[in-house]
């Protein structure tokens, strides 16, 4: 019995028929009426002109308080650190979604103005004050957007391959290394890569749709290198060995059994990446201008995208301002949608290559 | 069809530590021979190079020989991937290509290795391995769906029905019936007895009454102490092996009294 000394002698515990299987909780509709009382107090500050932010924080704090100080003398400790947590992690919620929503909401309220159908046909070419459209600019951005997907998408799913398949040792540490300071790499020094890469070749002052491309596609190698990376990374091994005990050779394995395998999420990683990098602007505005007419030669002149369109019609509006700044909200809306459509086919391909268990 | 193996002081490394020390057998065609032994003494390992599928792993390595009939599989210029299209192998748990119906599940051997064949007879090669897998009439009608929509037991034979499908001389099997229930046990059991007609059939299993209704051959592999390399302690009929084995080791294990 010596070796049972350390534990706590039953004098330390509550005896176990001191501990109820019950404990008392708050009234039903308790915490929802005091969320209740919280907001009307917040919006009573805000009547008397407090700021919103200050309102809105009182409010959060005052019922999480309330509720925690409630809480603890009804229901015990546990209970009520429960409840705390909730509502914070709710506020932090909902305070991400703030910008969303706000950007949003802005964005389609100023956009709508000139979703009209000159918007969409016409280029800028002769226009000034109102009319005008963005057809050259859309095209740019579908022209740059697509050329540097067809650079980074091989680059980036062969280096995948290589580090998950073939990569051992120093070369392969490297390359995730370098993979990952890629991650990081500002988007203008990309823009300012290309831009320096091109003008030695064909000097000072050179703007090409190519160059965006080569610039977009800095940014996008690493992003399908990680998101490839992950997946061929979720192909179970046992599949690779099912492969070679059928005296598959390994590159075969890996076409016919560990890219289908891995395909929905490949591509998913891939719609992703191109949905980030296609309202890069900085970049952009480096390495191929604006232009106001229609420019479809990614190898020849300034070309116009949605996101320089967006932002020179800002910065350098006409006399009077207000149909270029409706313009630039109206595109940097559509850049939105554009996005949003990307990322609902995300779903959709995932959704449509993921293999099957049953039909 | 139907080698026999002849393996002979092979010692088994990974990287520089050794696994698997000084094992010699031989291992009869047309017969099933069972490796028995406790966890981590070198089975998997050493059924594993019977296919150089040890050496997947990097660094992994092997010394000493393995003759299949007159070639030995470790000899200069054998391609790895040659041995495997005669030594074929049905894994722990049923792995079927989730991207592949049950169909191409068991024409993969052909299929991903880009071999044409006429529709006729691929559908033929198909039905003869499910066939012989005992699958045959529980997939007949769904030969287009995927294979991994089907129940454990099913899977496991859809593996074999794959592995059989491109007719290799020796099939190896680790652990097959360890994921499924006894229903399945069963059937997979009752399949194996039937394959051994055509093929050499080597398996690794935890369960010695398995062992002893499959088996003609048994293999006790033991560590020879903590720390020390695995190695086969004794292999001789599986009668022998159960009644009188010549090992008192042998003996505690296959009697329960191990340790």
């Amino acid at each position: 019995m010596t070796s049972l000394t350390k534990t706590p002698t039953p004098q330390d515990l509550p005896a176990v028929s001191d501990v109820p299987l019950t404990h008392g909780s708050l009234p039903r509709r308790a915490a929802p009426l005091t969320l209740l009382g919280s907001v009307l107090a917040g919006l009573l500050l805000f009547v008397l002109d407090w700021s919103p932010a200050w309102c809105a924080l009182l409010a959060a704090a005052g019922y999480t308080l309330t509720v925690y100080l409630w809480s603890r003398r009804v229901e015990g400790s546990r209970k009520a650190t429960d409840r705390v947590v909730t509502a914070i992690v709710t506020s932090a919620f909902l305070l991400a979604l703030l910008p969303l929503v706000s950007v949003l909401i802005t964005v389609v309220g100023k956009g709508l103005a000139r979703f009209d159908a000159t918007f969409f046909t016409n280029s800028m070419r002769g226009v000034v004050g109102e009319g005008g459209g963005v057809h050259h600019a859309i095209m740019g951005t579908l022209i740059i957007t697509g050329l540097a997907a067809l650079i980074s998408v091989p680059v980036g799913i062969l280096t995948a391959i290589y580090l998950v398949e073939y990569g051992r040792g120093r070369l392969a540490r490297y390359i995730t290394f370098f993979v990952d300071v890629m991650t990081g790499i500002p988007s203008i020094v990309a823009g300012l890569f290309a831009y320096a890469l091109f003008e030695l070749f064909y000097g000072p002052g050179v703007r090409m749709g190519i160059m965006g491309a080569v610039a977009l596609s800095v940014l996008m190698i690493p992003i399908v290198v990680r998101a490839t990376e992950e997946m061929l990374k979720l192909v179970p091994n046992e599949l690779r060995e099912a492969a070679f005990a059928l005296a598959v050779p390994k590159w075969l394995t890996i076409l016919k059994v560990v890219l289908p395998t891995a395909l929905a999420g490949i591509a998913t990683g891939v719609t992703l990446a191109i949905a980030r990098v296609i309202g890069e602007t900085a970049p952009l505005l480096i390495a191929v201008g604006i232009t106001t007419g229609d420019n479809f030669d990614p190898f020849d002149g300034r070309m116009a995208t949605l996101s320089v369109f967006s932002y020179y019609e800002y910065v350098s509006p006409g006399v009077p301002p207000e149909p270029s700044l409706d313009r630039a909200w109206s595109a940097a809306f559509l850049l939105i949608i554009i996005v949003m459509a990307l990322n609902l086919v995300a779903r959709l391909v995932s959704r449509l290559f993921a293999p099957k268990t049953r039909a | 069809m139907a080698k026999r193996l002849d393996v002979s002081d092979l010692d088994i490394y990974y990287d520089k530590f050794l696994a698997v020390q000084g094992v010699s057998m031989t291992i009869e065609p047309r017969s099933v021979t069972a490796l028995i032994g406790p966890s981590g003494c070198g089975k998997s390992t050493f059924l594993r190079t019977l296919n150089r599928m040890h050496e997947l792993v990097p660094n992994a390595r092997v010394e000493g020989k393995v003759m299949m009939d007159e070639e030995d599989l470790y000899g200069p210029n054998v391609d790895p991937v040659r041995v495997r299209r005669h030594v074929g192998m049905v894994f722990q748990r049923p792995n079927p290509f989730p991207t592949m119906s049950v169909y191409d599940n068991v024409a993969a051997g052909l299929k991903l290795n880009n071999k044409r064949m006429k529709r006729s007879d691929m559908d033929e090669l198909v039905e003869r391995s499910l066939r012989s897998a005992n699958l045959w009439d529980e997939v007949k009608d769904r030969l287009n769906r995927p294979g991994s929509g089907l129940s454990g037991g099913q899977q496991q034979r859809l593996c074999i029905a794959r592995a059989i499908a491109v007719q290799p001389d020796v099939l190896l099997m680790d652990e097959p019936c360890s994921a499924l229930d006894p229903i399945s046990t069963g059937a997979i059991e009752d399949l194996i007895v039937e394959l051994k007609r055509d093929y050499t059939i080597v398996i690794v299993t935890h369960n010695m009454q398995q062992a002893q209704r499959i088996s003609d051959t048994t293999g006790f592999f033991n560590l020879k102490a903590i720390g020390e390399p695995g190695a086969l302690v004794e292999i001789d009929a599986t009668t022998k092996i159960f009644t009188n084995p010549g090992n008192t080791a042998t003996e505690d294990y296959v009697s329960g009294r191990f340790g």
